[in-house]
């Protein structure tokens, strides 16, 4: 039975060059996740985590090896067409959350679709405000992240993720910068809207209570994946 | 994103550094205000300057001794004489000349009532006075009698009078001294401003037979210092300094292309009165041009700080799917705005700035109207937003060209 795979990295090698010498942080790692997944991946610092996340993020390109997301082929695109695909089918959740502070929860919110340039204002408002609501965050839109707690902040951040409609959730570390109820609440809040939206959630954590609270863990290892451990059965 | 959200946000990213903005806008403020006011004031001197000429009278061309500029020098060059005047007048050798006024002149000591003053004196004809386009206040000008009878009279101009009687009325009969000899006032002047041979306000006019008999001595009887003469019409004034170049020559017999005289129109005088203040008014302009151009550094520098302020906001906003002309346009519209806002409050400023100069003028008493012109106005809009561009273009592609995962990581 073929299966509805979302993302596809076949060998990818990243080289990085720092001054003379050559870095590898990737070396030939392949992963592939189904659509609706819930993917933790993990690994100590130095084991091309973060590069893994940027090149499945399309945030950056592998110097060698294949990358499908959604069914695009990313490693020949421009920054321009790499930014189009972003903008459509990843939503970043990061650590620190990424508002822009002078700006109201909806206007972070609606940035998204501003740039895909799409909608009209006042569609696009409405998305951005059935968004935040999807984050309980309805009588917050125009609040300033100055005015709110880091919760709220990261439900901010999670909302302008889901607005245009994913294809995959890449969050990295997203409780990293909350207390553990708060941590808990937002991790609850990604697997809600997983169960309910059916989005892809990829999550990068070197914290085992948030790995474990996946289907799947991802470890990787100097450039490598090391072990790919699926739990209650999945696609491997 | 379309336009008015770009101007949008940029409006709100500016406001949320007022202090800083306002600074940078500031320096773009001083260059506009600069190059407008120097540019009104340069238009202004040219108003002033070919308005005072064409003041002497129109289709009037100047005969003076001596070859222009650059021709070849004359061995034995006659002077102009009375003879050349009359044979200039002959209708049948020069028609397009109308009338011919010889002139002598001099500067002398004046005094009356006790008081003295040293100013330029005129020996001239009756027929100077209309082609000069000098108009009587009070009395009467210079009459063919008293020309011919070597009157003891002068006709001054109201400044002259002002300085030697404190008053520019009633001073008709009253007597003044030229160089120690007896003149009686006939007439005094309407006020003209400044003109081409020093101001005619403040000047004594004589008859030409006075003046050659008891005041101004030239080496010989007949010479004179200064044809005037007037055209028919201003098409014929071309064809007149043919006419009037080819008597002079056949009567001081002098090779072709060595003259011993210059002929000059009203025409010659304006165009080189108009190039001496379109020099200056380049110059002072590009002064003030060098202010904008600091001006423009500034946004520049400003710029520069602000995308390295906002690394992380690019890399987020790329994160998000800004294309890279997404954030050139949110750069470039900022410094845009910067450099518009400080065109406008810089042409408003300028303006100013030669209304201040115009009462300052006019309080001193030289009537001088700095004048904006619409064309002032658009160079220095159209190039403040050229500043704000150009300036704007290095930082704005510097931010448009940070790699994503970069500018995310830095702190």
């Amino acid at each position: 039975m073929s299966k509805d795979w979302v993302v596809v990295a076949e060998d990818l090698v990243k080289t990085y060059k720092m001054g003379e010498v050559e870095v590898n942080a990737l070396r030939g790692a392949s992963l592939k996740i189904v659509r609706g997944e819930v993917v933790a991946i993990m690994g100590p610092s130095g084991s091309g985590k973060s590069t893994m996340m940027n090149i499945i993020g399309c945030l950056d390109r592998p110097t060698s090896g294949a990358y499908t997301l959604d069914g695009e082929v990313v490693a020949d695109m421009t920054d321009d067409q790499l930014a189009s695909v972003r903008n459509r089918k990843v939503g970043f959740v990061f650590q620190s959350f990424n508002l822009l502070s002078r700006q109201t929860a909806l206007f972070n919110v609606e940035l998204p679709l501003r740039y895909a340039g799409q909608m009209d204002a006042s569609a696009r408002r409405a998305r951005a405000a059935e968004a935040l609501k999807a984050v309980g965050l309805e009588d917050r839109m125009t609040h300033r992240p100055t005015e709110l707690s880091g919760g709220q902040q990261q439900r901010v951040a999670i909302a302008r993720a889901i607005v245009n409609e994913p294809a995959i959730i890449m969050a990295d570390e997203p409780t990293g910068n909350l207390d553990s109820k708060v941590g808990r609440e937002i991790m609850q809040l990604l697997l809600n809207l997983n169960e309910e939206i059916g989005t892809t959630l990829i999550i990068v954590t070197h914290d085992p209570t948030i790995a474990g609270q996946t289907q799947r863990i991802i470890r990787l290892r100097d450039g490598v994946v090391e072990n790919d451990g699926m739990k209650n059965g999945g696609a491997q | 994103m379309n336009l008015s959200q770009s101007i949008l946000e940029a409006l709100e990213s500016l406001s949320s550094n007022k202090l800083r903005s306002g600074l940078t806008v500031l320096g773009i403020v001083i260059g506009v205000a600069a190059v407008i006011a120097m540019l009104a004031v340069g238009a202004g001197a040219q108003d002033s300057i070919t308005g005072s000429i064409s003041g002497i009278g129109t289709n009037l061309l100047f005969v003076f001794s001596g070859g222009g500029f650059g021709g070849e020098t004359v061995r034995n060059p006659k002077p102009l004489t009375l003879q050349d005047a009359a044979a200039i007048s002959d209708p049948f050798a020069a028609p397009s000349v109308e009338y011919v006024a010889p002139l002598l002149q001099g500067s002398f000591l004046l005094s009356a009532l006790g008081n003295q003053t040293s100013t330029t004196v005129s020996g001239v004809t009756p027929v100077y006075f209309p082609m000069s386009n000098l108009t009587l206040a009070e009395g009467e000008s210079i009459t063919e009698e008293q020309q011919l009878g070597r009157a003891s009279v002068a006709v001054i101009g109201p400044d002259l009078a002002d300085a030697l009687f404190a008053r520019h009325d009633g001073l008709v009969g009253e007597n003044i001294t030229i160089d120690g000899q007896p003149f009686r006032i006939i007439g005094v002047l309407t006020a003209k401003g400044g003109g081409m041979f020093g101001s005619q306000d403040n000047a004594a006019y004589i008859p030409f037979n006075t003046a050659q008999a008891r005041l101004i001595q030239r080496r010989t009887r007949d010479q004179v210092d200064m044809l005037l003469v007037q055209v028919v019409s201003a098409d014929a004034v071309p064809q007149a300094v043919d006419e009037v170049s080819s008597i002079l020559r056949s009567r001081h017999r002098t090779a072709i292309g060595a003259d011993d005289f210059s002929v000059s129109s009203q025409q010659d005088f304006l165009d080189t009165a108009t190039a001496i203040t379109g020099v200056l008014t380049i110059f002072l302009g590009g002064i003030a041009a060098i202010s904008l151009l600091v001006g423009g550094i500034g946004i520049m520098n400003i710029m520069l700080v602000s995308v390295t302020e906002r690394t992380r906001e690019i890399g987020l906003r790329k994160a998000l799917g800004a294309r890279k002309r997404d954030i050139l346009t949110q750069f470039l519209t900022e410094s845009s705005l910067l450099s518009l806002f400080g065109g406008i409050i810089g042409i408003m400023f300028g303006w100013l700035i030669a209304f201040i100069v115009e009462k300052v003028a006019i309080a001193s008493g030289t009537p001088f109207y700095p004048r904006i012109g619409l064309d002032a106005i658009l160079l220095a809009t159209i190039f403040s937003a050229a500043v704000g561009l150009f300036f704007g273009i290095y930082p704005a592609n510097r931010a448009a060209n940070l790699e994503p995962v970069e500018a995310l990581r830095y702190e």
